[in-house]
């Protein structure tokens, strides 16, 4: 999900411990639901092993936090790519959108160009469920109907998001 | 010529109409600030975007209602932007069809009589008209509400009977401006369906502005009107 990519993408902004990560996702995206350390350790296990970030000499009173992650040129290429690719249209995407919005603002990169990409990955799927209940039974257009009415809360959620996106990169941006 | 006894211009490969890099403002507000987009032969295309962003200033433009101050508009090989005024009515009365959010028929005139004007000020005999009109009121589920007048229908009948209206001519292009606007969900949605369909039986283009994005879900494609220019929402891929 979202979550190696956050860390990926708070690495980007500038190398960092495990703690200091942890503490930087809660505050962003955990949103009442902290990260555990045990997870945060363990994504950035697997981003070094994919070779996505590289661990940086134990500094003294050694210990896993006291590790420094750095993100790889992989490692930005990856968050790159990630922040401009559209979701897959689909109910309950809320967090994701949001981390995309935040990483992207944070990290200096277009979140209007995402939402945009994201804004026609979602027409493009309600054009599918309006085609679905087109020609479709009944029971196939009341299934359609939850799908199209939860994608429209979320494209009203991303023209809301773009028009505040001056506001909100004034709040992410150090 | 054109059927709108216009000279042929040079036209643009694959588009009917098309608006390119066009500026508007009214008094010192820009409405719109650069515009482009473009609409092929029987494609419906919802233009979209916040209220205030330039999208109903969009669809005026293109159906020659308001001239642009720089660029340019064409119609199937014509500059629409340069037309006199008599042509350009004449163009908006033979080849395009209108709906507007809130039906805007005329209250002194019968239901079919609503349907029938756009024939009868085309300078088609009234009888042939009326026969004309009445053969839409089955087809938008309106059979029996003829003699109607627009105080007396409900706002989803009063507004079959505008797409009727707007449909009648058998235009080449329907300009919708928030058609469903003034409709509940389900009325809207049955509007929808009967637009989308008569459209595309009859091969008419459709340009729709909608801030509704379960209208927009009608057309083939969507653009998006921001600060005045369009935005093309063509996703190149979808990751999970």
């Amino acid at each position: 999900m979202s979550v190696p990519f956050a860390l990926l993408g708070l690495l980007e902004r500038e190398p960092s411990h495990g703690y200091d990560l942890k503490r930087d996702y809660d505050a962003y995206f955990g949103r009442g639901k902290p990260l555990p350390f045990g997870q945060v350790y363990a994504t950035l296990g697997r981003l070094a092993r994919d070779g996505l970030v590289v661990a940086a000499e134990a500094e003294p009173g050694a210990g896993p936090d006291r590790k420094r992650y750095v993100i790889t040129g992989q490692g930005v290429t990856e968050v790159e790519a990630w922040l401009t690719e559209p979701v897959e249209a689909e109910p309950h995407l809320q967090t994701v959108l949001f981390v995309k919005v935040v990483l992207a603002l944070m990290l200096g990169r277009s979140a209007e160009r995402y939402l945009d990409t994201q804004r026609g990955a979602h027409l493009r799927r309600m054009r599918e469920l309006t085609e679905l209940k087109r020609t479709g039974s009944l029971v196939d257009a009341l299934l359609a109907d939850h799908g199209l009415f939860h994608l429209e809360a979320d494209l009203r959620w991303i023209d809301m998001t773009a028009a505040r996106l001056s506001s909100l990169a004034e709040v992410v941006r150090p | 010529m054109t059927a709108a006894g216009l000279p042929a211009g040079p036209g643009r490969r694959g588009c009917l109409i098309e608006a390119l890099d066009i500026v508007r403002s009214f008094g010192q507000t820009p409405a719109l600030r650069g515009a482009s987009v473009s609409v092929a032969a029987g494609e419906m295309l919802a233009i979209m975007g916040p209220s205030g962003s330039g999208k109903s200033t969009l669809l005026h433009c293109l159906s020659g209602i308001l001239i642009p101050e720089t660029g340019e508009i064409w119609f199937d090989g014509s500059r629409v932007d340069t037309m006199p005024e008599t042509a350009r009515s004449t163009l908006r009365r033979q080849r395009f069809g209108f709906v507007f959010q809130f039906g805007q028929l005329v209250p002194e005139l019968t239901a079919e009589e609503n349907v029938a004007l756009p024939l009868l000020l085309g300078g088609i005999r009234r009888a042939q008209a009326l026969q004309d009109a009445r053969a839409w009121f089955g087809r938008l589920g309106l059979d029996g509400l003829e003699q109607r007048r627009s105080g007396e229908l409900s706002g989803g009948q009063a507004q079959r009977v505008a797409l009727a209206r707007g449909l009648v001519t058998r235009p080449e292009v329907l300009f919708a401006d928030e058609p469903t606007g003034s409709l509940d969900s389900l009325t809207g949605e049955q509007v929808m369906n009967l637009l989308a369909a008569a459209a595309r039986d009859q091969g008419t283009a459709v340009v729709l502005v909608t801030h509704e994005p379960r209208v927009a879900a009608y057309a083939d494609r969507e653009v998006v009107v921001r600060d005045g220019k369009v935005t093309s929402l063509s996703p190149d891929r979808v990751v999970s």
